[in-house]
């Protein structure tokens, strides 16, 4: 198994993923993801054309409740897991300037 | 009685139904087996013994008053650390969740604890149920019972190796590509993964959304109906499950299917197979021929297992489900942002997408971190056609392949993984051979379909041997009854390692 993925590309995948990798994981990834999309591969060996895509084995549509109100979860439950709270807001570092 | 772990959760409910064991007995007795025994194992990631011993004395106090104890009354359990419990932590043996406490409780485990349930404890496995040998997980390995120097399977190894070792009397796992039945095979125990759609997932951490189903692990195929009505059917939460009663799994089990047709699909014969566990699948073929059954050859193509010269083995199946599931987790896994719960990094960080991306690379463990870039990669502009929407039409192929096969047999019968429990890090250094273990049950969730693993006897290295049990949708009853007609005829039944008997 010798083929890896460029770490450029690796990079551009973890970035994606919002994962900070460090060098030595950008090889080791590059490594096993190489071998995982060749094995992935094997599916071009069938010929698909006329095959509808299936997305969930049980096929259920249009599955429709009532539009009655009910108690949700209370801020300050949905807060308690907070990592960094201020009152009812989650507190996050400055958004602007993200590129992406 | 000297040690009530020798019994089922059936037996154990009629004990402590009938007054001849306190529910207070019970819990006490699991919690004296875990101070011995869990040292070797880690099957848990946490013990509620304080709140256990409560709801235990509520309900001795329940049985005093002469009120009913629901079909689960009294029963200690043990319950996957992926299903939300609002007491306990509910950690998916990640880094990211070590200290999450869930405000709500998953469906499942409510309906477990409305029936009588006592919950022990919250049980180890892959972190975020990504894995096949529990040695993903973010805190520490669990042990197989049998044989502690190896593996109790994975992803809900917690939870078998609790069942196995008498740490509990039955317990919850999630199946998303084989997580009950494998490690269910590997410990020696009864596993099912329900129809998609038969259980709630209400609660249940998301993995693969169109794959992952709750089902029990249990010391035998009646304790396995026992827990399945306890927890299936509608729920208004969960959309995506059916809204059909739970059946009464249990009136029916004890009676055989007539002119039952069974099928060995042949493509799940080939080398790639260990050739005990071919041989036990075998007889396990026969015994049905001795009660009456037919055995009937079925094919699924695009589940073959191929091994080409060099030993090298792959699977349509195989591909397809990864890329799913690997899909699906990176979106399901993108709410872990150190924003609204979870690990957030102390570092310094420059903007919030920095915040992100050092959150993760600290939560995340190596396999975590595989299947979310590679999903991710597989989603991305440009890879959607060739990944993804590839799979998902070869996830049609796959379905269509049983929907053939059931129109020659009422139920398949097959392996569960291809071998038995391997050792501690044999596989953890290369990504794809974990992911072979799961050649025989992942294509049971691509299309949806009730999975039923049970013993089918030891190896000559005294490992258990698992097999499995498949039908069309919604067919839980007929898998409960033919499974067993095979316990009942075979005596692998409540297989117990030496190592749950001190």
């Amino acid at each position: 198994m010798s083929r890896t993925i460029e770490p450029d590309l690796v990079r551009h995948i973890a970035k994606l993923s919002r994962i900070e990798l460090s060098e030595e994981q950008l090889a080791t990834f590059g490594r096993q993801l190489a071998d995982i999309l060749e094995y992935f591969d094997k599916l071009a060996e069938l010929d698909t054309a006329n095959v509808e895509p299936l997305v969930h084995a049980v096929e259920i549509h249009n599955v429709l409740a009532e539009d009655t109100p009910r108690p949700s979860l209370a801020p300050d439950a949905a807060l308690a897991n907070a990592p960094h709270r201020d009152g009812d807001f989650f507190m996050v570092p400055k958004v602007i300037g993200d590129s992406q | 009685m000297n040690d009530l772990s020798d019994l089922s959760a059936l037996e154990l409910r009629n004990a402590i139904a009938g007054g001849t064991v306190s529910a207070v007995q019970a819990v006490k007795a699991y919690l004296e087996a875990i101070a011995r025994r869990e040292p070797a194992i880690g099957a848990y990631n946490e013990v509620l013994a304080e709140r256990a011993m409560e709801q235990a004395a509520a309900l001795d106090h329940k049985r005093q008053n002469s009120q009913p104890l629901g079909p689960l009354g009294g029963v200690p359990v043990a319950i996957k650390d992926n299903l939300c419990t609002p007491y306990g932590r509910t950690t998916c043996a990640s880094k990211m969740l070590a200290n999450f406490q869930a405000p709500y409780t998953a469906t499942a485990v409510a309906r477990l604890e409305a029936a009588g349930a006592i919950v022990l404890g919250k049980t180890n496995m892959d972190e975020f149920a990504m894995g096949s040998s529990t040695e993903n997980s973010g805190f520490r390995p669990t042990a197989n019972p049998w044989d502690t120097s190896r593996v109790p399977g994975g992803s809900s190894g917690g939870s078998a190796a609790a069942v196995s070792a008498r740490l509990c009397a039955a317990a919850l796992g999630s199946d998303t590509g084989g997580s009950i039945r494998q490690p269910a095979a590997f410990c020696g125990v009864v596993g099912m993964k329900p129809t998609y759609g038969r259980v709630s997932r209400f609660g249940l951490v998301a993995y693969g959304s169109s794959l992952d189903q709750i089902g029990p692990v249990t010391q035998d195929v009646a304790d396995c109906a026992l827990l399945l009505g306890a927890i299936a059917g509608g729920d208004p939460a969960d959309s995506t499950c059916l809204d059909r009663p739970a059946g009464d799994y249990l009136t029916e089990l004890e009676r055989p299917v007539e002119h039952l047709r069974v099928g060995l699909p042949r493509e799940f014969f080939s080398q790639a197979l260990d050739a005990e566990i071919a041989s036990s699948i075998r007889q396990a073929a026969e015994v049905y021929q001795s009660l009456g059954a037919t055995i009937v050859d079925v094919s699924l193509p695009h589940s073959r297992i191929d091994v080409d010269g060099g030993g090298k083995v792959s699977s349509y199946a195989v591909a397809c489900y990864y890329i799913v599931a690997m899909a699906e987790a990176s979106s399901n896994l993108a709410r872990y942002d150190g924003v609204h719960y979870g690990h957030r990094t102390a570092r310094n960080v420059e903007d919030i997408v920095d915040l992100y991306c050092k959150t993760r690379e600290e939560g995340f463990g190596a396999e975590v971190k595989r299947r979310v870039m590679l999903g991710t990669y597989a989603l991305s502009s440009g890879y959607y056609d060739a990944y993804y929407l590839k799979a998902l039409r070869v996830r049609r192929l796959i379905k269509n392949d049983f929907d053939a096969a059931f129109g020659h047999c009422d139920l398949l019968l097959c392996p569960v993984a291809p071998t038995t429990a391997f050792r501690l890090g044999e596989k953890t250094a290369d990504p794809l051979t974990m992911y072979l273990e799961d050649i025989y049950t992942i294509s049971v969730n691509l299309a949806g379909l009730p999975g039923l693993s049970i013993p089918a006897g030891l190896s000559k290295a005294g490992l258990p041997i698992g097999m499995q049990l498949i039908g069309p949708v919604f067919s839980e009853d007929l898998l409960l009854r033919a499974g067993r007609m095979y316990e009942k005829s075979s005596g692998m039944s409540r297989l117990r390692p030496k190592m749950a008997t001190t």
